[in-house]
């Protein structure tokens, strides 16, 4: 997964929301990253310092919100944790769990100044 | 990251050979392609079209920093990192639903042989659909031209250091391309089996290029790929002879990565196989057709 774009994309929704309040800038920003997204949190944090350089975003600081992963099993008929993508039913022992949560990658909240 | 997937450091660089008055050049929109977004388009990926059909993407001026003082506060946004993209993909395939195209994401590591299988395919269409193909590559027009010597029309798309196509330098092309109507559209994406998994592209389907010559395990050690496609073609399955490849622990691995994952076996070089991808093409391509004639 390209972390640079998801960095970049992440300061563009950072600095448009900072803009529409009139902000001056950007001190921190809240990011949810699913455990199970194809997403590196060390390195959306390597690249975001560089991407915000000359934004209103420069110095703001990225904090990263791990949320777990689940699934629904069909054998089992119930939600289980999902440690992986392809993980087998830790229940059951299944290899039929359908991801339901773990996946996100959503630009939560920011603080500005 | 950007070294785990090899596509450089800080942002897409214009491609060096070209001519350099891409740089920082402002976003000229010339072109028709409707934007999905209201905002004053302050980033940086204005394309560089050059006559060759080729587009390059360069880096841009960076945003403005405006001083100032107000109290620290916080503001809830909520909203998809990949928000932008998707809305250009929607676009994208709003428009080709409008023209009857139906568009193949096409997904590899490099060397799998998918521009040659591409080449394969158009020539095994030739009479039947007509094909239009988008190259994506880091550098250099060759594949574009290696599609066009079956007498198909290609655009490359050169992504600098960019690892993947985004829905925003496919929107542009498809535009510069103009496919015909109730035509088939392949896309080429950067050979990568990492990035371009989380792009949606405003394909119908993307469809997973593995050859013989990689493991077996592949599916397991890149999930996100194969999860995301709909179709794996396993190819260069002349080589079998020569190798200790397990054709059916490789499917295996890839149907554990995802259940839905329909596969085949073919070989770009013998034709192998190639009857099957051309007879899902136009079952696919008919069952899509039919479901938006519906509504």
């Amino acid at each position: 997964m390209h972390e640079m774009s998801l960095t970049e994309s992440i300061v563009e929704i950072a600095v448009e929301a900072a803009r529409k309040e009139g902000a001056s800038r950007v001190t921190r920003v809240v990011v949810d990253v699913g455990a199970l997204s194809h997403v590196e949190p060390e390195a959306l944090e390597f690249c975001f310092a560089a991407v915000a350089r000359g934004t209103l975003a420069e110095g703001a600081r990225l904090e990263i919100t791990r949320l777990p992963g689940a699934g629904w099993c069909p054998d089992c008929g119930k939600t289980v944790a999902l440690s992986e993508r392809f993980a087998v039913c830790p229940e059951c022992g299944g290899f039929r769990v359908q991801m339901t949560a773990g996946d996100e990658l959503k630009v939560r909240e920011m603080e500005i100044a | 990251m950007c070294s785990v997937c090899g596509c450089g450091e800080a942002q897409v660089v214009l491609d060096k050979d070209k001519p350099a008055n891409g740089h920082a050049h402002p976003h000229d929109h010339d072109h028709g392609h409707d934007h999905p977004h209201d905002h004053d388009h302050p980033h940086d990926h204005g394309p560089h079209h050059h006559d060759d059909g080729v587009i390059d993407y360069g880096q841009g001026a960076a945003g403005a920093h405006a001083p100032g003082v107000s109290q620290e506060r916080m503001v809830a946004i909520e909203r998809d990192i990949l928000s932008k993209n998707d809305a250009y993909a929607r676009e994208n395939r709003r428009t080709l639903a409008a023209k009857g195209v139906f568009a193949l994401n096409f997904v590899s590591s490099p060397g799998s042989g998918k521009t040659a299988l591409l080449a394969r395919t158009i020539e095994a269409l030739k009479g039947r659909l007509a094909v239009s193909v988008i190259e994506g590559d880091q550098q250099t027009s060759n594949d574009a031209e290696r599609i066009r010597a079956t007498g198909a029309p290609a655009i490359q798309i050169n992504t600098g250091k960019g690892c993947h196509l985004d829905a925003h330098m496919v929107g542009h092309a498809i535009e510069t391309l103009d496919p015909e109507p109730n035509s088939t559209l392949f896309i080429e994406n950067v050979g990568n089996l990492v990035c371009p998994a989380g792009f949606d592209l405003g394909e119908a389907h993307k469809v997973v290029v593995l050859s013989v010559t990689e493991g077996e395990d592949k599916p397991l050690k890149y999930p996100d790929m194969f999860v995301a496609a709909d179709l794996l073609l396993l190819n260069k399955s002349d080589l079998l002879p020569h190798l200790d490849f397990d054709v059916g622990l490789c499917l295996a691995n890839a149907l554990r990565i995802n259940p839905h994952l329909q596969t085949l076996v073919v070989s770009a070089k013998t034709g192998e196989g190639l009857a099957a991808f051309v007879a899902w093409i136009e079952a696919s391509a008919a069952r899509r057709a039919a479901a938006l004639a519906k509504g």
